[in-house]
């Protein structure tokens, strides 16, 4: 794996922007797709607490991205796991996801795969774990009966087959599950670990998420921050020709 | 910093567009960061640009459609034309003639007249005609209706609440639709508070033409802060920010006593929009001299010559408000008066899409009605 490590939840909020935005433009995109994955359900298309609410006021409204390409989990649908069944289909047809970018929960989980999930699951419903309905009871008023308990989400089988994986992790209360994650084994209690198994996963966190980590880890990936930032630099331009765009940095291999 | 969606006339939920119909913007247009605001709605204006509409002339229909075309450079895109103190032929000759309808290409939309008179105090009787002056006293909403001739497209009346049997006709006015304005009156607070238990939702220009604030009968004034009104209503007031009828701190005080029921009007009157010298107002003439404008030969107000715009901005200035407030002073607060919130004064999904794009300043610079550019600032500044 390569483990980013940047000063602030700024800086390395804007490391991966700069490192998305250089694969999206090596990708080349044409008819590009984009996917969004983990969704409560129950929760009516217009709450400001859905998903799709949260998508549009963060992200859709900003960038010009088409309608036909946001592909979001309906949690109303009325039969879950053949909503499920058929993203997994467009995903194939897709030609498979390119990179993932996904956070971790404080217990460790990617998506909604919370602990026990199995390693080698798919898309599909899930309960929700009290820690992580304790973590969203934020965006509720701080009231927990109004949290949904059950979501839709990809698998970690699923996210396994996508040919990147990025994990954004940031803050103390992640620095536990960001150690149990890498530091230790494959582990279903702590999903993330999972990737470990991965040929190309990139974790980018800041210097508060690496508390719990030896201080032999933190040196040793902070001491490749010039080869790492040879990704963001320079950041391509989709108005640069193919042949300057297709090249793919690769200053070593994992 | 946000995008503002209109379809068919209506302000859109983009989510709504984007989740759903998978759709999206068929022409953007690229506001250079102005402010956006919905339009403003003036609830007094008697005239303007030599109209008065006061006055039963043959092209009043050509008068009307004048200054609701000029008014749009304002920022008005509803407004009910004024009439003041005038004999009953009148009423039966122009109110015929106003119709409520829609604004767009044409101009400002009509939302209904306000009658300002004649059923008001003859101590208060400000710039309107002494001799055409009534009462109701024998027949009560009859004798009213007689005047008028037909309340079909009435919005607003004012009436003096000190009158006898003035209960009987706000109750009748109210349970009609039409909005009583308290208004050219002596009235005192326990009159001006029973006249809003019948009714009453307005009051004519705070401060003009009634008596003034007394810290032992502080009179209809007291409305701001009285503890009568029935519960779930509110009492809204209209200012003439023009910083002449009403001292700058006068305007700060009713503000900060009742921020939310302070309704910007202009009161402007035919001289409006013209070059200083002699206008009517009705049965009267009228002398303007820059800002000032009287009763010719004398030092009674009548009406101004301000405009919408003028008057948000001075209004922004004199109280340090933000420009929200500022704003929807002139434009959700008449809205919320005539009830017409759901439709208009807002930039809420699903309402009208009258908006303006003003400037830091405030100054008006492109003012849309249903989604269509009716007027904008071109770059002389006309």
């Amino acid at each position: 794996m390569k483990l980013i490590i940047l000063e602030t939840y700024s800086q390395a909020s804007e490391w991966a922007a700069k490192y998305i935005r250089n694969r999206i433009v090596q990708f080349g995109p044409g008819p590009g797709r984009f996917f969004t994955l983990g969704l409560p359900t129950g929760l009516p298309r217009v709450h400001p607490e859905s998903y799709h609410s949260f998508m549009w006021n963060n992200f859709f409204k900003h960038i010009d991205i088409s309608p036909e390409n946001v592909h979001i989990l309906d949690g109303n649908a009325p039969d879950l796991q053949a909503e499920c069944d058929a993203f997994e289909e467009k995903i194939k047809a897709a030609g498979g996801i390119e990179l993932f970018v996904g956070g971790i929960g404080p217990d460790g989980h990617i998506a909604f795969n919370e602990p026990g999930s199995s390693l080698v699951s798919r898309t599909r419903v899930k309960t929700l774990a009290m820690d992580t309905i304790l973590a969203n009871a934020r965006f509720f008023d701080g009231d927990l009966s109004k949290v949904p308990t059950m979501a839709l989400t990809v698998g970690v089988g699923t996210v396994m087959d996508a040919r990147e994986v990025m994990i954004l992790i940031t803050g103390a209360h992640k620095a536990f599950a960001l150690y149990k994650a890498i530091e230790e084994g494959v582990n279903h209690m702590w999903t993330v670990s999972a990737f470990q198994q991965h040929p190309n996963t990139v974790f980018v966190c800041d210097e508060d998420a690496t508390l719990e980590l030896k201080v032999k880890t933190v040196k040793y990936f902070k001491g490749l921050m010039l080869v790492h930032n040879k990704l963001v630099e320079p950041l391509y331009s989709m108005k640069e020709t193919g042949a300057e765009r297709s090249q793919s940095k690769k200053p070593y291999s994992d | 910093r946000e995008d503002l969606w209109v379809r068919e006339g209506k302000i859109l939920n983009p989510e709504k567009l984007f989740f759903d119909e998978k759709g999206s913007a068929d022409v953007q247009l690229d506001c250079k960061g102005s402010i956006i605001a919905p339009g403003f709605i003036d609830v007094q204006i008697n005239g303007g640009f030599g109209v008065d509409f006061s006055l039963a002339t043959d092209d009043f229909k050509s008068g009307i459609d004048l200054v609701s075309q000029k008014i749009l450079s304002h920022g008005v895109t509803s407004f009910c034309p004024t009439l003041v103190t005038s004999p009953p032929s009148v009423y039966h000759q122009v109110l015929p003639q106003i119709s409520v309808r829609n604004g767009g290409a044409h101009g400002a939309g009509i939302l209904g007249a306000h009658l300002e008179g004649p059923f008001i105090s003859r101590e208060k009787k400000g710039a309107h005609p002494e001799h055409c002056l009534r009462t109701f006293e024998a027949g009560a909403f009859q004798d009213l209706l007689n005047t008028y001739g037909s309340l079909d497209c009435v919005r607003i009346v004012t009436l003096a609440p000190e009158m006898k049997r003035s209960s009987e006709v706000i109750r009748e006015l109210t349970k009609r639709g039409v909005c009583v304005s308290l208004g050219h009156s002596v009235a005192n607070l326990s009159q001006a508070e029973e006249a809003v238990q019948h009714g009453a939702t307005f009051i004519t220009h705070l401060f003009n033409a009634m008596l003034p604030f007394h810290h032992r009968d502080p009179g209809i004034v007291g409305l701001l802060t009285s503890d009568k009104i029935p519960a779930g209503r509110r009492v809204f007031y209209g200012m003439i920010s023009d910083g002449i009828h009403t001292n700058p701190a006068a305007l700060r005080i009713a503000h900060r006593a009742h921020p939310k029921g302070l309704v910007l009007v202009t009161d402007a009157i035919a001289g409006m929009g013209l070059a200083p010298g002699r206008h009517t107002l009705g049965q009267q003439v009228v002398e303007i001299d820059g800002l000032n404008t009287y009763i010719a030969g004398t030092k009674t107000l009548s009406g101004s010559v301000a405009t919408m715009d003028t008057c948000v901005r001075h209004f922004q200035e004199a109280t340090g408000c933000s420009i929200e407030t500022a704003l929807e002073a002139a434009s959700l607060h008449p809205a919320q008066l005539l009830g017409i919130e759901q439709n208009k004064g807002t930039l809420n999904y699903d309402s009208d899409a009258d908006f303006l794009m003003l400037n830091d300043k405030l100054y008006v610079q492109a003012t849309y009605i249903a989604g269509q550019e009716i007027w904008r600032q071109d770059a002389s500044g006309m």
